[in-house]
Protein backbone atom coordinates (compact mmCIF):
# COMPACT_ATOMS: atom_id res chain seq x y z
CA UNK A 1 0.00 0.00 0.00
CA UNK A 2 3.01 2.29 0.72
CA UNK A 3 3.83 2.04 -2.83
CA UNK A 4 0.70 2.50 -4.39
CA UNK A 5 0.08 5.63 -1.92
CA UNK A 6 3.80 6.93 -3.53
CA UNK A 7 1.81 6.66 -7.13
CA UNK A 8 -1.27 8.55 -6.03
CA UNK A 9 0.83 11.29 -4.41
CA UNK A 10 2.59 11.77 -7.45
CA UNK A 11 -0.10 11.66 -10.53
CA UNK A 12 -3.46 12.64 -8.56
CA UNK A 13 -2.82 16.30 -9.79
CA UNK A 14 -2.18 14.90 -13.28
CA UNK A 15 -5.00 12.57 -13.18
CA UNK A 16 -7.54 15.57 -11.82
CA UNK A 17 -6.64 18.02 -14.39
CA UNK A 18 -7.18 15.52 -17.44
CA UNK A 19 -10.74 14.71 -15.83
CA UNK A 20 -11.37 18.29 -15.48
CA UNK A 21 -10.82 18.64 -18.96
CA UNK A 22 -13.45 15.94 -20.10
CA UNK A 23 -16.37 16.59 -17.62
CA UNK A 24 -15.50 20.36 -16.93
CA UNK A 25 -17.05 20.33 -13.47
CA UNK A 26 -14.69 20.01 -10.19
CA UNK A 27 -17.00 17.71 -8.24
CA UNK A 28 -17.36 15.15 -10.92
CA UNK A 29 -13.56 15.61 -11.45
CA UNK A 30 -12.94 14.66 -8.13
CA UNK A 31 -14.99 11.50 -8.19
CA UNK A 32 -13.16 10.53 -11.59
CA UNK A 33 -9.84 10.61 -9.58
CA UNK A 34 -11.12 8.67 -6.82
CA UNK A 35 -12.37 5.84 -8.73
CA UNK A 36 -9.84 6.03 -11.58
CA UNK A 37 -7.44 5.56 -8.30
CA UNK A 38 -9.70 2.59 -6.95
CA UNK A 39 -9.75 0.96 -10.10
CA UNK A 40 -5.77 0.70 -10.78
CA UNK A 41 -5.60 -0.75 -7.27
CA UNK A 42 -8.08 -3.30 -7.64
CA UNK A 43 -6.21 -4.36 -10.77
CA UNK A 44 -3.14 -3.73 -10.22
CA UNK A 45 -2.43 -7.31 -11.20
CA UNK A 46 -3.60 -6.82 -14.29
CA UNK A 47 -0.71 -4.30 -15.38
CA UNK A 48 1.59 -5.77 -17.64
CA UNK A 49 4.56 -3.15 -17.36
CA UNK A 50 4.52 -2.87 -20.99
CA UNK A 51 3.39 0.78 -20.72
CA UNK A 52 3.67 3.12 -18.26
CA UNK A 53 1.92 3.14 -15.02
CA UNK A 54 1.28 6.34 -16.12
CA UNK A 55 -0.46 6.09 -19.54
CA UNK A 56 -2.55 3.18 -18.37
CA UNK A 57 -3.92 5.34 -15.24
CA UNK A 58 -5.06 8.07 -17.91
CA UNK A 59 -7.00 5.48 -20.04
CA UNK A 60 -8.31 4.18 -17.02
CA UNK A 61 -9.37 8.04 -15.88
CA UNK A 62 -10.32 8.89 -19.46
CA UNK A 63 -12.89 5.66 -18.94
CA UNK A 64 -14.19 6.87 -15.87
CA UNK A 65 -14.57 10.61 -16.94
CA UNK A 66 -16.54 9.69 -20.02
CA UNK A 67 -19.21 7.67 -17.95
CA UNK A 68 -19.46 10.47 -15.81
CA UNK A 69 -20.22 12.62 -19.01
CA UNK A 70 -22.96 9.87 -19.79
CA UNK A 71 -24.36 9.69 -16.25
CA UNK A 72 -24.63 13.48 -16.74
CA UNK A 73 -26.49 13.89 -19.90
CA UNK A 74 -29.07 11.49 -18.76
CA UNK A 75 -27.76 7.98 -20.15
CA UNK A 76 -27.10 8.98 -23.42
CA UNK A 77 -23.76 7.62 -24.95
CA UNK A 78 -20.75 9.34 -25.07
CA UNK A 79 -17.79 8.34 -26.41
CA UNK A 80 -14.56 9.32 -27.21
CA UNK A 81 -15.23 9.53 -31.06
CA UNK A 82 -18.28 11.91 -30.20
CA UNK A 83 -18.56 15.16 -32.98
CA UNK A 84 -14.84 15.03 -34.36
CA UNK A 85 -16.77 14.39 -37.67
CA UNK A 86 -16.33 18.22 -38.05
CA UNK A 87 -14.85 20.59 -40.25
CA UNK A 88 -14.55 24.02 -38.45
CA UNK A 89 -10.85 25.07 -37.85
CA UNK A 90 -9.51 22.59 -40.29
CA UNK A 91 -8.87 25.77 -42.47
CA UNK A 92 -8.60 28.87 -40.51
CA UNK A 93 -10.72 31.44 -41.61
CA UNK A 94 -9.90 34.42 -39.37
CA UNK A 95 -6.22 34.89 -40.79
CA UNK A 96 -5.90 38.07 -37.99
CA UNK A 97 -2.89 38.27 -35.81
CA UNK A 98 -2.59 38.46 -32.78
CA UNK A 99 -1.61 41.74 -31.76
CA UNK A 100 -1.14 43.40 -28.94
CA UNK A 101 0.20 40.46 -27.57
CA UNK A 102 -3.53 38.65 -25.88
CA UNK A 103 -1.09 38.59 -23.20
CA UNK A 104 -1.09 41.69 -22.37
CA UNK A 105 -4.94 42.59 -22.81
CA UNK A 106 -6.34 40.25 -20.16
CA UNK A 107 -5.21 39.72 -16.21
CA UNK A 108 -4.26 36.20 -15.64
CA UNK A 109 -7.62 34.98 -13.95
CA UNK A 110 -9.40 36.71 -16.72
CA UNK A 111 -7.25 34.90 -19.50
CA UNK A 112 -8.05 32.03 -17.70
CA UNK A 113 -11.63 32.60 -17.97
CA UNK A 114 -11.09 32.85 -21.40
CA UNK A 115 -8.72 29.47 -21.98
CA UNK A 116 -11.77 27.40 -20.07
CA UNK A 117 -14.70 28.99 -22.45
CA UNK A 118 -12.76 28.17 -25.66
CA UNK A 119 -11.32 24.66 -24.85
CA UNK A 120 -15.45 23.58 -23.18
CA UNK A 121 -16.32 24.34 -26.63
CA UNK A 122 -14.54 21.71 -28.27
CA UNK A 123 -15.86 17.98 -28.47
CA UNK A 124 -14.76 15.86 -25.54
CA UNK A 125 -13.00 13.49 -28.18
CA UNK A 126 -10.34 17.34 -28.89
CA UNK A 127 -10.71 18.49 -25.64
CA UNK A 128 -8.81 15.22 -24.35
CA UNK A 129 -6.30 15.01 -27.16
CA UNK A 130 -5.32 18.55 -26.86
CA UNK A 131 -4.60 18.03 -23.02
CA UNK A 132 -2.75 15.12 -23.34
CA UNK A 133 -0.83 16.20 -25.93
CA UNK A 134 -0.38 19.91 -25.15
CA UNK A 135 -0.90 20.61 -21.91
CA UNK A 136 0.24 17.85 -19.86
CA UNK A 137 2.67 16.52 -22.91
CA UNK A 138 2.49 12.72 -23.65
CA UNK A 139 3.75 11.30 -26.56
CA UNK A 140 1.74 11.13 -29.42
CA UNK A 141 2.20 7.06 -28.77
CA UNK A 142 1.17 7.43 -25.55
CA UNK A 143 -1.71 9.75 -25.98
CA UNK A 144 -2.77 7.05 -28.63
CA UNK A 145 -2.44 3.86 -26.21
CA UNK A 146 -4.17 5.79 -22.91
CA UNK A 147 -7.15 6.87 -25.68
CA UNK A 148 -6.73 3.66 -27.51
CA UNK A 149 -7.00 5.51 -30.62
CA UNK A 150 -4.41 4.95 -33.70
CA UNK A 151 -1.58 7.39 -34.10
CA UNK A 152 -2.88 8.89 -37.04
CA UNK A 153 -5.97 9.33 -35.56
CA UNK A 154 -4.73 11.14 -32.10
CA UNK A 155 -2.33 13.81 -35.02
CA UNK A 156 -5.83 14.69 -36.78
CA UNK A 157 -7.47 15.15 -33.84
CA UNK A 158 -4.82 17.44 -31.92
CA UNK A 159 -4.33 19.28 -35.13
CA UNK A 160 -7.85 20.36 -35.48
CA UNK A 161 -8.38 20.94 -31.97
CA UNK A 162 -5.28 23.20 -31.99
CA UNK A 163 -6.36 25.21 -35.32
CA UNK A 164 -10.14 25.22 -33.60
CA UNK A 165 -8.72 26.70 -30.11
CA UNK A 166 -6.87 29.04 -32.14
CA UNK A 167 -9.66 30.35 -34.33
CA UNK A 168 -12.02 30.79 -31.26
CA UNK A 169 -9.36 32.36 -29.39
CA UNK A 170 -8.73 34.75 -32.41
CA UNK A 171 -12.22 36.15 -32.01
CA UNK A 172 -12.05 36.82 -28.33
CA UNK A 173 -8.44 39.09 -28.53
CA UNK A 174 -9.99 40.20 -31.65
CA UNK A 175 -12.73 41.90 -29.42
CA UNK A 176 -10.33 42.78 -26.45
CA UNK A 177 -8.17 44.22 -28.88
CA UNK A 178 -10.85 46.71 -29.78
CA UNK A 179 -12.00 47.03 -26.70
CA UNK A 180 -8.50 48.30 -25.82
CA UNK A 181 -8.36 50.94 -28.90
CA UNK A 182 -11.60 52.48 -27.62
CA UNK A 183 -10.54 52.78 -23.97
CA UNK A 184 -7.41 54.41 -25.49
CA UNK A 185 -9.61 56.85 -27.61
CA UNK A 186 -11.63 58.00 -24.64
CA UNK B 1 3.11 23.69 -51.73
CA UNK B 2 -0.77 25.13 -51.34
CA UNK B 3 -1.94 26.71 -48.00
CA UNK B 4 -3.92 23.57 -47.22
CA UNK B 5 -1.28 21.05 -48.03
CA UNK B 6 0.78 23.21 -45.78
CA UNK B 7 -1.84 23.44 -42.66
CA UNK B 8 -2.10 19.64 -42.75
CA UNK B 9 1.55 19.55 -42.19
CA UNK B 10 1.33 22.13 -39.30
CA UNK B 11 2.33 19.82 -37.10
CA UNK B 12 5.84 19.09 -37.96
CA UNK B 13 6.68 23.05 -37.87
CA UNK B 14 5.43 22.70 -34.02
CA UNK B 15 7.29 19.84 -33.16
CA UNK B 16 11.04 21.76 -33.15
CA UNK B 17 12.68 18.14 -33.35
CA UNK B 18 10.97 17.22 -36.73
CA UNK B 19 13.93 18.23 -39.60
CA UNK B 20 14.76 17.23 -43.50
CA UNK B 21 13.32 17.85 -46.44
CA UNK B 22 9.77 18.54 -45.59
CA UNK B 23 10.67 21.27 -42.78
CA UNK B 24 12.55 22.74 -45.34
CA UNK B 25 9.35 22.47 -47.83
CA UNK B 26 7.35 24.14 -45.35
CA UNK B 27 9.83 26.90 -44.57
CA UNK B 28 10.03 27.40 -48.06
CA UNK B 29 6.15 28.02 -48.04
CA UNK B 30 6.57 30.44 -45.01
CA UNK B 31 8.43 32.92 -46.84
CA UNK B 32 6.23 33.51 -49.28
CA UNK B 33 2.83 33.39 -47.49
CA UNK B 34 1.87 35.63 -44.88
CA UNK B 35 -1.12 33.89 -44.04
CA UNK B 36 0.07 30.70 -43.17
CA UNK B 37 3.15 32.13 -41.32
CA UNK B 38 0.24 33.97 -39.52
CA UNK B 39 -1.65 30.57 -38.58
CA UNK B 40 1.74 29.06 -37.55
CA UNK B 41 2.55 31.68 -35.08
CA UNK B 42 -0.74 32.23 -33.69
CA UNK B 43 -1.64 28.15 -32.96
CA UNK B 44 2.31 28.10 -31.85
CA UNK B 45 0.90 30.75 -29.14
CA UNK B 46 -1.93 28.91 -28.22
CA UNK B 47 -0.76 26.02 -27.33
CA UNK B 48 2.06 28.37 -25.58
CA UNK B 49 -0.83 29.96 -23.36
CA UNK B 50 -2.64 26.86 -22.38
CA UNK B 51 0.04 25.56 -21.24
CA UNK B 52 1.39 28.41 -19.10
CA UNK B 53 -2.15 28.81 -17.79
CA UNK B 54 -2.72 26.34 -14.49
CA UNK B 55 -6.51 25.84 -15.62
CA UNK B 56 -7.68 23.54 -13.40
CA UNK B 57 -5.34 23.98 -10.27
CA UNK B 58 -6.24 21.76 -7.62
CA UNK B 59 -5.94 23.40 -4.50
CA UNK B 60 -3.40 22.00 -1.82
CA UNK B 61 -6.86 21.61 0.81
CA UNK B 62 -8.75 19.79 -2.04
CA UNK B 63 -5.49 17.34 -3.08
CA UNK B 64 -5.33 16.06 1.01
CA UNK B 65 -9.03 15.59 0.98
CA UNK B 66 -8.69 13.74 -2.45
CA UNK B 67 -5.68 12.10 -1.49
CA UNK B 68 -7.18 10.75 2.11
CA UNK B 69 -10.29 9.66 -0.07
CA UNK B 70 -8.23 7.67 -2.44
CA UNK B 71 -6.67 6.06 0.07
CA UNK B 72 -9.48 5.39 2.13
CA UNK B 73 -11.33 3.69 -0.50
CA UNK B 74 -8.68 1.84 -1.60
CA UNK B 75 -8.01 0.11 2.22
CA UNK B 76 -11.85 -0.42 2.05
CA UNK B 77 -12.07 -2.47 -0.96
CA UNK B 78 -10.82 -5.33 0.73
CA UNK B 79 -7.73 -5.89 -1.73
Amino acid sequence: MAAFEKLVRQYERQVFRIAQHIVQNREDAEDVVQDAFLKSYEKLDQFQGNSKFYTWLVRIAVNEALMRLRKRRTGRMVSIDEDVETDEGSMPRDLADWSPDPEALYGQSEMADILRKTIQGLPPGFRVVFALRDVDGLSTEETAEALGLSIPAVKSRLLRARLQLRERLTRYFKRGARRQSKDGVK
Amino acid sequence: MTCTEFLQQLDEMLDPAIAGPLRAELQEHLHCCEHCEIALNTTRKTIEIYRKHELYELPEDLQERLHVAILEKCRGCGK
